[in-house]
C-alpha cells in the first residue's frame, strides 16, 4: 500500500503540472500575450494548491477513502479542461471567469493530494524519509511534465488528447489504490464504479477529440489553431500567433489582424467617401464585421444589410469577445440587419425593390474566386442583378484578387462588371499578408475618387489613393474573357494564375 | 441488477470499443431506402394488348382529338389553341402529359424523367424557335440577329465529368492516360465532324439537319444511312478504344441503342448537326432546366388545360375517310367513352398507332420501327456528390459503365451551395435486343432495381453512403425510336411520313431520332395540316 501510494506521487505530481501548462497553453492560444497568461495562471493555479493544502486540515477520517476521490474529480476536471476551455471558447462571453475557474478548481484539489498523501504515510515511514521522498518524487514528476509537455505531448497528441491522457492516469491512480485496498466496502465499490466511468469517459474523449481539433489541421498552419469548425457551407478556422489572429474559409486566409485595416479600409473609403450622405448600405458576404466597422465610420449611415450565407460567421464574430474586439462589435450595431442566405437568392428576390429600399453603396467582400460555387458571385448574371439594388447615386465595390499574381482573374472581374453596365474603376492597394491587392468599383455614372476620408484613416488618404488607381506595366489591363454562369472563364483563370504562383 | 465490477469494466470496455468502432467503420448500412418503381404505363398498354374494354358508355363530339401528350401531341394542341381552335380534346394514357419529358418533383427539387436538355437551335428549327420565344426562352436578338436566350436557362458551368482512373475529368471526353495515336484521332474526328457542320448538298441544304427532313437529300450523305456508325468509324480508321467509347456512349445517350447497330448517318448527326448560335453562349451551348424538358411540357400544356383528358387509354381509332371516331377508356371514371371527331392527331409511337387504329383505305404498320427501352432512377440525397477531380458538374459519367452517368438537378439554381439535391440516373437497356432487354427489365424486382443504381452510385461516391434519402426509378419499355443503319431514309420511315386524312401523324418517331425539336415540329405541322383539313 505504502508502495503504491509513494509510486502514485510521481503520477500525479506530472498529472498536476500538465493541468498547468495546459491551462497556461491554451490561455496564450486564445488569449494571446502569453507572458500574462502563463504568469496569471500559473499564481492562480499555485494559490488555489494553497488553498487546497489548507483545506485538507478539515479531512479527519478515511484518508484514503477521500484521496482516492480527488483522484477521480482530479482525472475527470483536469482531463475535460482543455477540450472544454476550447468548445466553451466560441459560446461563453467571459471567457477569463471559466479559465480562471478551472485553473482555480484543479489547484485546489491537486493542492490537496501531497499533504494528505503525507498524512496518510506518515505512520508507515520515518517522518524525514517521507518528506524526502515524497517531495523528491513531486519535483521528479515535475520535471517529467516539463519535458514531456513540448517535446512529445503536444506536437504528437495535441492539448486535447494529452488532457484526456492524463486524466486517465489520475483515474488509473484511484483504481490502483483501490485496488491496493483490496477492501470490498459498500463505499469502495461506489468508488470503483466512478472511477471507471471516468476512464471510459475520457477514453472517449481520447478517441473522439479529432473531431474537437484536428491535429493535422493544426500542422497545415502557422499560429495555433484556436477554433475551428465546418459548417455546412465551409471550414472555418481561427488561428493565433502573437497578436496575429487570422481566419481562413476554406484554407484560404481571409484577413490577418496585424494588416487588416489596409484591406478593409482600400475597400470601404474609396466608396463610402465618394457617396455624399450615405445612408442605406449593403454588404453582401463580410460576415467578420470588419467592413461593416469601416462602413459605421459614417454617421450618415442609418442601415447597413448583410447577406452572409454563414450564419456562423456572423455568429462567431458578434458573439465571441476577442473576435467582436476585432471588428470593434459592429456586428451589434442596431443599424444592422443580417440577413443568412445565399446572396444571389436574395439579389434575385430583390430585383424589383422599391426606390427607397434601393442601397447607396454596395460592398461585395466574398472570398476569391476559386471554384464554382462562389464563381456565380463574379458572374455577369449576378452583377446585372447589382443595378436593381443601387440607388441613383449608388456606388459599388469588389474585391477582385490579386491583380498582380492573377492579373487576368483581376481584369476578368473588372472586365465582367463594364460588361454588365457599369462604369468602372479599378484600383489596388498593398496588404502585407495578402500582397498586392485588387478591388473594383462600379456605378451607374463615372466615379472620382474622393478628396476627403474619415478622421483617423491608418492607411487611406487622397495621397494613398492616387497611387491606387494607377496601374503599373505588369498588372495594367488585358482583355479577358467574361464570366458568365454558363462559363465560368474567371474560375478557370484564377484557378491557373494562383497555381502557377504557388508553384515557386 | 447488480453488475459485478468485472462485467461492468468488461462492459464499458466494449461499450468504448464499440463506440470507436462505430466511428471508423462503415458496415452499419442495410437500412432499406424509400422510393417506388413506375413503369410508363405498361399496365395499361398491356391491357390495350387484350383489348377488354366495357362498350363505350356516352359520345361527345369534337372537331379534332389529339391522342398522346408528349411534346408532339402538346404541341399540336398548343398550335390548335394558338390557331383559335379550342374544339379539341388531348388524350393521355399517363396521369400527367409530358410522355418522355415528363418529371417529377420533390421537397428537394424538381427532376426529369426523361428528356433533360435542348441543344442551341439551328436555324432550321423555326417551330422549337417561335416556342421558345414565346416561352421567353429567346428574350430577343443581338445586332447579328443571334437569338439571345435567358441566362438563367443555359447550362451552368461545369458541364460535364468524366469519372476514369480513379478521378474525375473535366469534360466528357476521355483525356486521362490517352496515348499521342489516340488524341490524333480525337484531332482527326472532331475536324471532321466540324467540317461536317458547314457541309451543303447540291441541294442548298446542310448535310445534317435539325429537323432531320431539312437535311439535303444528296445520295453521298443519305448512303452514310446504309453503314452502323462501328462499320464507318472502322472505314475511317477510328480505332482508338477512348474514341469509340465516347462514340458508343453518345449513341447510347441519345438514341439508346450501341454504335453497333446505329446508323452512321445518324450517328453523325449527333455530332454535326447542332450548329444553334446564341448571342450569349458559344455554340454547342445547352438549355436545362431542374426539371429537365418537363419544363417545356409545362409550358405546353399551360395553355391547354382545359382541354386535356389523362388516363385515357385510346383503345380505338375508326377512320371513316370524311371522319373519325375515337374510342377511349378512362381510368378515372373507368367508362369508355367515344368521340366523333373531324380529324384526329397520332401523336403516339407508330407501334401504338398501328395497334388502334382501323381503316379500310390503308393499313397502318409498324414495320422497322424499333423502340429502346429505358431505366432511369432519380436519387434524393442530403448530401453533394464531391469526388476526387473535377469538381461537381451538371452531367456526371463514369467511364465504361453500362449507365450513362447522372444529370445534378439542382445544378441550374442559382444559388451557391445547395446542401441537398436529386441525381437524375440514365440507363439505356442497349446490351440485349429490345424485347428481351424489356422482359428482363420487368422480371427484376424495385429491390433489384434500387440495388444496381445504388451500387453504381457508391462506387463513384462511397461518401454519399449515409445521404440516399429516395430513390425512385421508373422503366420506358419503348422510350426512343432506335435509328438503326437504314432507318432514317429507308422506305419504312418514308412510308411513316404519309398523312391519311382525316388521321394525321405526329411523333417523333418519323423522324428517326427522338429529340424536342422533331416532336414539336412534327406537332405543329400536324395541326396544320388538320385544320386545313377542316
Amino acid at each position: 500500500m505504502a508502495s503504491v501510494l509513494l509510486a502514485s506521487v510521481i503520477v500525479i505530481a506530472t498529472c498536476g503540472l500538465i493541468y498547468e501548462l495546459i491551462a497556461g497553453t491554451v490561455a496564450s492560444y486564445l488569449l494571446g500575450d502569453s507572458v500574462t497568461q502563463f504568469s496569471t495562471i500559473i499564481g492562480c493555479y499555485l494559490f488555489a494548491m494553497g488553498i487546497g493544502s489548507w483545506l485538507s486540515r478539515y479531512v479527519s477520517k478515511n484518508l484514503v477513502s477521500f484521496f482516492v476521490k480527488v483522484e477521480i474529480l482530479v482525472g475527470a476536471i483536469g482531463g475535460c479542461s482543455a477540450a472544454l476551455l476550447f468548445l466553451l471558447f466560441e459560446h461563453i462571453y467571459s471567457f477569463r471567469l471559466l479559465l480562471y475557474f478551472i485553473v482555480g478548481l484543479i489547484g485546489v484539489l491537486v493542492g490537496i493530494e501531497i499533504p494528505l498523501l503525507l498524512r496518510i504515510l506518515k505512520d508507515k515511514l520515518e517522518f524525514n524519509d517521507l518528506v524526502s521522498r515524497v517531495l523528491a518524487f513531486d519535483y521528479i514528476g515535475a520535471l517529467f511534465a516539463s519535458i514531456l509537455f513540448p517535446l512529445l505531448l503536444i506536437p504528437y497528441l495535441g492539448l486535447v488528447k494529452t488532457g484526456f491522457l492524463f486524466g486517465m492516469l489520475n483515474a488509473g491512480v484511484a483504481l490502483w489504490v483501490l485496488y491496493a485496498i483490496g477492501d470490498d466496502a459498500p463505499l469502495n465499490r461506489l468508488h470503483k464504479f466512478s472511477a471507471v466511468l471516468v476512464m471510459v469517459g475520457l477514453t472517449l474523449g481520447f478517441v473522439y477529440s479529432d473531431s474537437l481539433m484536428d491535429a493535422a489541421e493544426s500542422s497545415t498552419y502557422q499560429g495555433h489553431v484556436i477554433f475551428s469548425k465546418s459548417t455546412p457551407y465551409q471550414r472555418i478556422v481561427i488561428t493565433k500567433a502573437a497578436h496575429d489572429i487570422r481566419l481562413f474559409l476554406n484554407g484560404n486566409l481571409q484577413f490577418s489582424s496585424v494588416d487588416e485595416y489596409r484591406y478593409h479600409e482600400a475597400l470601404v473609403h474609396p466608396v463610402l467617401s465618394a457617396i455624399r450622405d450615405p445612408e442605406r448600405v449593403l454588404i453582401i458576404g463580410g460576415g467578420d464585421g470588419m467592413a461593416l466597422r469601416e462602413v459605421l465610420k459614417y454617421p450618415s449611415v442609418a442601415a447597413v444589410t448583410m447577406v452572409d450565407l454563414d450564419p456562423e460567421m456572423t455568429r462567431l464574430f458578434s458573439s465571441n469577445e476577442m473576435l467582436a474586439g476585432l471588428n470593434g462589435k459592429s456586428l451589434r450595431s442596431p443599424k444592422l440587419t443580417v440577413v443568412n442566405r445565399d446572396a444571389f437568392v436574395w439579389l434575385r428576390e430583390h430585383a424589383d425593390a422599391e426606390e427607397t429600399q434601393r442601397f447607396d453603396a454596395v460592398v461585395i467582400d466574398l472570398p476569391d474566386p476559386s471554384n464554382y460555387s462562389i464563381g456565380k458571385l463574379y458572374s455577369l448574371q449576378f452583377f446585372k442583378l447589382l443595378h436593381a439594388v443601387m440607388s441613383d447615386k449608388g456606388i459599388a465595390v469588389v474585391q477582385s484578387t490579386s491583380p498582380l499574381v492573377a492579373r487576368y482573374s483581376f481584369w476578368c472581374v473588372a472586365n465582367t462588371l463594364r460588361a454588365a453596365g457599369f462604369h468602372t474603376a479599378p484600383y489596388h492597394a498593398y496588404v502585407p499578408s495578402f500582397g498586392e491587392w485588387g478591388y473594383v468599383i462600379a456605378a451607374d455614372h463615372p466615379y472620382s475618387p474622393p478628396l476627403h476620408y474619415p478622421e483617423g484613416m491608418k492607411y487611406i488618404s487622397p495621397e494613398t489613393a492616387r497611387e491606387m488607381f494607377h496601374f503599373p506595366a505588369d498588372m495594367s489591363q488585358v482583355e479577358t474573357r467574361i464570366q458568365r454562369l454558363d462559363d465560368q472563364a474567371l474560375v478557370r483563370y484564377f484557378d491557373k494564375e494562383w497555381s502557377e504562383y504557388l508553384v515557386y | 441488477m447488480k453488475i459485478s465490477r468485472r462485467r461492468f469494466i468488461a462492459g464499458a470496455v466494449v461499450a468504448s470499443g464499440l463506440a470507436a468502432w462505430w466511428k471508423y467503420s462503415s458496415l452499419f448500412s442495410g437500412r432499406s431506402i424509400p422510393g417506388e418503381i413506375t413503369g410508363a404505363s405498361s399496365v395499361a398498354g398491356h391491357r390495350l394488348r387484350e383489348r377488354n374494354f366495357p362498350a363505350p358508355a356516352r359520345t361527345l363530339k369534337h372537331e379534332i382529338v389529339i391522342v398522346g401528350g408528349g411534346i408532339a401531341g402538346l404541341s399540336a394542341a398548343y398550335r390548335l389553341s394558338k390557331a383559335g381552335n379550342h374544339d379539341f380534346l388531348l388524350l393521355e394514357i399517363e396521369p400527367e402529359a409530358g410522355g418522355n419529358s415528363s418529371s417529377g418533383k420533390n421537397g428537394v427539387s424538381a427532376y426529369p424523367w426523361g428528356a433533360h436538355y435542348v441543344p442551341l437551335l439551328t436555324q432550321e428549327s423555326v417551330v422549337a424557335r417561335q416556342l421558345f420565344e414565346e416561352f421567353g426562352i429567346i428574350k430577343g436578338q443581338d445586332k447579328n440577329g443571334l437569338p439571345v436566350y435567358d441566362d438563367f436557362f443555359l447550362c451552368a458551368d461545369p458541364h460535364e465529368r468524366l469519372y476514369m482512373h480513379g478521378k474525375w475529368q473535366d469534360g466528357m471526353v476521355p483525356n486521362s492516360g490517352i496515348s499521342a495515336e489516340t488524341e490524333a484521332q480525337y484531332k482527326r474526328f472532331f475536324a471532321l465532324m466540324d467540317s461536317y457542320k458547314n457541309l451543303k448538298g447540291g441541294d442548298g441544304k446542310k448535310a445534317f439537319a435539325i429537323p432531320v427532313d431539312a437535311s439535303s437529300q444528296d445520295a453521298k450523305w443519305l448512303a452514310l444511312d446504309d453503314l452502323t456508325m462501328q462499320e464507318w468509324m472502322d472505314s475511317q480508321g477510328f480505332v482508338a478504344e477512348e474514341l469509340r467509347w465516347y462514340v458508343n456512349y453518345c449513341c447510347r445517350d441519345d438514341f439508346g441503342v450501341t454504335f453497333q447497330e446505329t446508323s452512321a448517318w445518324a450517328g453523325i448527326h449527333y455530332f454535326a448537326s447542332r450548329t444553334g448560335r446564341a448571342a450569349n453562349a458559344e455554340m454547342g451551348a445547352v438549355l436545362t432546366w431542374p426539371e429537365g424538358n418537363g419544363w417545356l411540357a409545362a409550358k405546353l400544356g399551360e395553355r391547354v388545360k382545359g382541354n386535356l383528358r389523362s388516363k385515357a387509354i385510346v383503345y380505338k381509332v375508326s377512320d371513316h375517310g370524311k371522319s373519325v371516331t375515337v374510342e377511349y377508356f378512362d381510368q378515372g371514371s373507368n367508362e369508355s367513352v367515344r368521340i366523333e371527331a373531324k380529324a384526329a392527331i397520332l401523336a403516339v409511337p407508330r407501334f401504338v398507332a398501328s395497334r388502334i387504329v382501323r381503316s379500310d383505305r390503308f393499313a397502318l404498320d409498324a414495320n422497322g420501327f424499333s423502340y429502346a427501352p429505358w431505366a432511369v432512377a432519380n436519387v434524393t440525397l442530403d448530401a453533394m456528390p464531391s469526388g476526387r477531380g473535377a469538381p461537381l458538374s451538371w452531367d456526371n459519367v463514369a467511364y465504361r459503365s453500362p449507365l450513362l452517368g447522372y444529370v445534378v438537378a439542382t445544378h441550374q439554381v442559382a444559388q451557391m451551395h445547395p446542401t441537398q439535391t436529386v441525381l437524375t440516373y440514365y440507363w439505356p437497356l442497349s446490351h440485349l435486343a429490345p424485347a428481351e432487354a424489356r422482359k428482363e427489365a420487368l422480371a427484376r424486382s424495385y429491390e433489384e432495381w434500387q440495388q444496381s443504381f445504388v451500387s453504381e452510385l457508391l462506387a463513384l461516391h462511397p461518401e454519399l453512403k449515409d445521404h440516399i434519402r429516395r430513390v425512385d426509378v421508373r422503366l420506358w419499355g419503348h422510350a426512343m425510336i432506335r435509328p438503326r443503319k437504314g432507318f432514317i431514309w429507308g422506305s419504312e420511315r418514308r412510308q411513316a411520313l404519309l398523312q391519311h386524312p382525316p388521321l394525321f401523324m405526329a411523333h417523333s418517331d418519323m423522324s428517326g431520332i427522338s429529340i424536342f425539336e422533331e416532336a414539336c415540329t412534327r406537332g405543329f405541322r400536324a395541326a396544320e395540316s388538320a385544320l386545313q383539313w377542316l
